[in-house]
């Protein structure tokens, strides 16, 4: 299961943040800080797989924004990180060529792209085209 | 009105902050910001109140409080529309967590957007508690979802699917409720509805057996096809990944197969046909493929045993071990790691490869690699596989020294075929990451070279040979200090030459520089300096030539800044100027460390000794057998060895150790207990220092009193055990110390040890109203009381919303269980109970103390009522 999902960029801001367990605010400010210090300081070729505290962090780069996601120890490396793939194409599709800045100023709709892709820390929808026309649906409600 | 079409002030704000050149001008526009908000919401305008809720998001992703948006959330999810409820819903998402109890408000919003018209606002509330439900709500709603999983519209299952995951795990007791519903999802063919059912029935499985039979017998062949349907079907552009037709889906269908194959072989059976073909089929070239292949061998290895497949397994993780990317490489360490239990064989075949992964640049894989290897160690590759470890131990980077050190030592210390060999790979850890090495490790090995008397001699040269190279490394000179103050005669002598050693020559003189460099080196630390100044009391008699020089070093010691330096410096300094009669009996060598105390102790110690130490291996059987001075000696021992090795731990540990020495020589039980008092006028004699100085620390001289009260009456001994002994003695020595009772007495008293009773008492009493609190203390935790009280009315009218609350002071931890109930039948006809758990953290110190507070309602009207409890019983 997914404990966390952070989106960061290379100064270590947050993008988006979306925490599937219950911690305190100064508990989740520590986590950011410490995910960011894990990640951004990796090479290349290393891989993209953390220890975590009890837990592992899933990460990829895409330019300038590390995209980390924490599981469970026992789940599949591989498979989140095709889902954190999955994800950016996601993105990318929406905002037709995304970059940092769509991610600030619709942050809220990038929550709630993650809301259709993953719900209580599980993958809920595979199918890029599915979750975009929701979202055009959900868009027209405005 | 849409508040993110462009030019509204959401925008606006973000820019204004983006344009901030420093975090100073930063706050500023946010603080003005969030004052704008706080008085937009007094106002309590509706119009505005989504808009600036998303302000306030954006403000609390930049890490500044907004706790006082929270009611917002709530009264925009209760609001008409749907872009309303959708920022609400993002809000209470964002801004709180199930711990909150705002969140309780919100339960009821829930429920009615979970049977709201729309579909699309039922998303959102299913969504929402999908990702923050708590324990209660998850109670209060499972009806609701549990319904939706049947709901017509697939994007409204899959969603409550996912929730009811959620529900499950919070309250594993609703889970049958959800069987049958989960069931039905797995012949879906929507693939979104499709994952989110087979994540409900596996997470069902794993919480609950009968689910688990449920699910084995009736849809195990149904998950067979359709995983094989995906795997067989043709391109589908909208689900492909590199190839491979949604393999997410097949990662959560294989996942499912694998708990319902454990275990049951009949399942297992049906499904190896499937596997094998995922296992050969499956393209391995995309990073998609391999993560199927992956699970598919974790599958494969966990269902019953079919060992063609699981050849293929073993297989497909060495393909992986030898990819070049380095994540998959990763994860063929993580699996050949559950791949050793049943094939070891396979896994030894990789081990020149995994010994590289060890080398990585990766400090990820080089963790698998490192663990990995500990796991193939065994009696016949241990030598070869310690030496390229410790090879590379000289090579490797700081910060992996630590974990790698540690388990060269476990494998050294589980595998070594004789002693020289251990002792000599222990020489070249601590040579090279000395600094790194645990306490335990260190106090075992000078265990061993305490028994292995016919290598003494060729240790203590080896030791000093290696301390004047790498002097930096502390645990390596710790034991060299101590080897030389033990065989420093054998160090200059070259006793015991082995054949393949090269003779040095040492003079005493250059032992004792060795010690000294040690006693005055800035960065040695106090355990190093303690353990160097018995070294030198124990050279000052095995080197009678120079200890006039060795004198002079101790006496330096008297200006130490600690405390315990200065006294066993000038103690020291007088044996050696003064006694010099029974200096050598005073500091013989020491008897044979005894391996299986020390094992035992270690066993058991090692979880909390991490930061204080175990340091039993140095004074561990200090020879309580021997008669005359012996009580002396070991006096001295216990004192420069405990509590110099440690001078900042607390006397609990070293009463302990006391007590532990006891344990260890149980003939000489008797012994203890006379011996502290004899030993204590020797010593007064002997070392004519004025009575302080036995009784120096305090928790000894307590111990020895209480010791001594043993003798006189037992049952005297007892109560001073149960109250001046402060409460962390009293429980680290509680074995020890009624081991020496049962030595003593009898009948040791069977309540002692379960701790003692406390009488009931009479907390408060008005004309209507009687709390009475009854005690008990769990025997592990002294500092803890639970105490229960039972209300009582003693009016003839029933109170209702009957609520007591307690206050205590700072010292005391207080915690409230629910009451059994808020409404007290009258004139006595049955009663309210309630458990506190007080938790005292100066026990022993001060009593329990509590303010309280009693409210009811007495027909309709409302009652307070106040006391005060001050007659706890003594020692709570």
């Amino acid at each position: 299961m997914i404990r966390f999902i952070l989106l960061q960029n290379r100064q270590g801001k947050t993008r988006l943040a979306k925490y599937y367990v219950p911690l305190e605010e100064s508990e989740k400010h520590k986590v950011e800080y410490e995910v960011h210090r894990l990640v951004v300081n990796r090479d290349a070729k290393f891989t993209n797989f953390v220890e975590f505290r009890t837990h592992k962090v899933i990460y990829r780069r895409y330019a300038g924004l590390f995209f980390s996601v924490c599981v469970d120890i026992t789940d599949n490396e591989l498979a989140y990180l095709e889902s954190i793939h999955l994800f950016v194409e996601i993105l990318d599709h929406f905002f037709s060529n995304v970059c940092e800045l769509d991610l600030v100023f619709n942050f809220h709709k990038v929550y709630l792209i993650l809301d259709e892709f993953i719900l209580a820390g599980e993958l809920q929808e595979t199918s890029k085209r599915a979750i975009i026309e929701r979202m055009s649906e959900l868009e027209k409600l405005e | 009105m849409n508040p993110f079409s462009s030019g509204t002030r959401l925008r606006d704000m973000i820019r204004a902050i983006r344009a901030c050149k420093t975090a100073a001008e930063e706050r500023a526009v946010v603080r003005k910001e969030c004052a704008d908000i706080r008085a937009l919401i007094n106002e309590d305008d509706p119009h505005d109140r989504h808009r600036n809720l998303a302000k306030l998001m954006f403000i609390h992703m930049l890490g500044y409080p907004t706790h006082f948006g929270q009611m917002e959330c709530l009264k925009l999810i209760a609001s008409p529309g749907f872009p309303e409820k959708r920022i609400g819903y993002l809000g209470l998402m964002l801004l709180l967590d199930e711990r909150q109890e705002v969140l309780m408000l919100v339960t009821n919003s829930l429920k009615q957007d979970l049977n709201h018209s729309n579909q699309y606002v039922v998303g959102l509330a299913l969504c929402a508690l999908g990702n923050i439900c708590s324990a209660e709500m998850a109670r209060d709603l499972a009806p609701e979802v549990e319904r939706l999983i049947q709901f017509r519209d697939p994007n409204i299952r899959k969603k409550a699917a996912l929730c009811s995951t959620r529900i499950v795990r919070k309250v594993p007791d609703l889970a049958e409720n959800f069987v049958n519903a989960a069931a039905s999802l797995l012949k879906e063919k929507h693939h979104g509805v499709l994952i989110t059912g087979v994540q409900l029935c596996y997470e069902l499985c794993l919480i609950n057996d009968e689910a688990l039979e449920y699910f084995r017998k009736k849809c195990t062949e149904g998950v067979i096809k359709t995983l094989r349907d995906i795997t067989n079907s043709a391109y589908q552009p909208e689900y492909d990944v590199a190839g491979i037709t949604d393999p997410f889906l097949h990662i959560r269908l294989l996942r499912l197969l694998r708990v319902l194959g454990q275990g049951d072989a009949d399942a297992s059976d049906l499904m190896t046909d499937i596997l094998a073909q995922v296992a050969t089929k499956t393209e391995s070239n995309k990073n998609a493929g391999n993560a199927v292949l992956y699970e598919c061998v974790e599958t494969i290895m966990a269902i019953e045993d079919t060992s063609s497949l699981r050849v293929l397994a073993i297989n497909i993780l060495g393909r992986f071990l030898s990819n070049r990317d380095n994540n998959i490489r990763y994860v063929a360490l993580n699996m050949l790691m559950k791949a050793i239990t049943f094939d070891d064989q396979a896994v030894q075949r990789h081990r020149v490869t995994i010994l590289e992964c060890v080398k990585d640049p990766d400090a990820s894989i080089r963790k698998r690699a490192l663990e990995l290897v500990t796991l193939l160690v065994n009696e016949n590759n241990v030598t070869q596989l310690t030496k390229e470890l410790i090879d590379y131990l000289e090579i490797s980077d700081e910060d992996f020294k630590e974990d790698l050190s540690a388990k060269i030592c476990f494998i050294v210390e589980k595998f070594s075929p004789e002693k020289l060999w251990y002792i000599d790979q222990m020489l070249k850890v601590l040579c090279e990451a000395g600094k790194f090495v645990k306490d335990d490790v260190w106090h075992a090995l000078i265990v061993v070279i305490s028994n292995a008397s016919e290598l003494h001699g060729y240790t203590v040269r080896a030791l000093y040979k290696a301390v004047l190279i790498y002097s930096e490394q502390e645990t390596l000179v710790r034991v060299a200090v101590w080897c030389i103050g033990e065989y420093g005669d054998l160090l200059v002598n070259n006793v015991g030459m082995l054949g393949i050693e090269d003779p040095i020559t040492v003079t005493e003189s250059d032992a004792v520089d060795v010690i000294e460099d040690a006693i005055t080196r800035h960065n040695s630390d106090s355990t190093t300096k303690a353990m160097a100044l018995v070294a030198l009391l124990k050279l000052s008699s095995r080197f009678p030539s120079i200890s006039e020089r060795i004198k002079d070093i101790i006496v330096k010691q008297k200006g130490s800044i600690l405390l315990e330096m200065q006294q066993r410096a000038i103690e020291y300094n007088s044996i050696v100027d003064r006694h010099k009669n029974i200096r050598s009996s005073l500091v013989e060598r020491m008897p044979v460390l005894d391996e299986a105390t020390f094992n035992v102790r270690r066993a058991g110690s090692f979880p909390a000794s991490a930061s204080t130490g175990a340091k039993p291996s140095v004074s561990l059987p200090n020879g309580f057998e021997k008669p005359a001075v012996a009580p002396l000696v070991d006096l001295l021992d216990l004192d420069s060895d405990d509590i110099l090795a440690a001078p900042s731990s607390s006397g609990a540990d070293f009463l302990q150790d006391l007590l532990g020495v006891d344990l260890g020589s149980s003939s000489s039980q008797s012994g203890a207990t006379q011996g502290p008092k004899a030993g204590t006028d020797l010593l007064l004699d002997i070392l004519s220092i004025g009575t302080p100085s036995p009784a120096q620390n305090s928790a000894s001289s307590i111990d020895f009193l209480s010791t001594a009260d043993i003798n006189n009456n037992t049952s005297n001994a007892l109560d001073t055990l149960s109250s001046p002994v402060p409460p962390q003695i009293a429980t680290t020595a509680s074995t020890g110390m009624f081991d020496l009772l049962d030595g003593l007495s009898p009948s040791p008293s069977k309540e002692a040890t379960n701790g003692p009773a406390y009488p009931s008492i009479v907390a408060y009493e008005s004309s209507s109203l009687k709390i009475e609190f009854t005690f008990s203390k769990p025997p592990e935790n002294p500092q803890t009381t639970n105490v229960q009280a039972t209300f009582i009315n003693l009016s003839p009218n029933t109170f209702t919303d009957f609520i007591f609350q307690a206050a205590v002071p700072k010292f005391l931890q207080l915690h409230l269980d629910p009451a059994s109930s808020n409404t007290l039948p009258a004139s006595g006809n049955g009663n309210i109970t309630q458990n506190l758990k007080v938790t005292n953290s100066q026990h022993g110190k001060k009593s329990l103390v509590m303010r309280m507070r009693i409210g009811y309602k007495l027909d309709g009207k409302d009652v307070l009522e106040e006391g005060q409890v001050s007659n706890f019983p003594r020692g709570l």
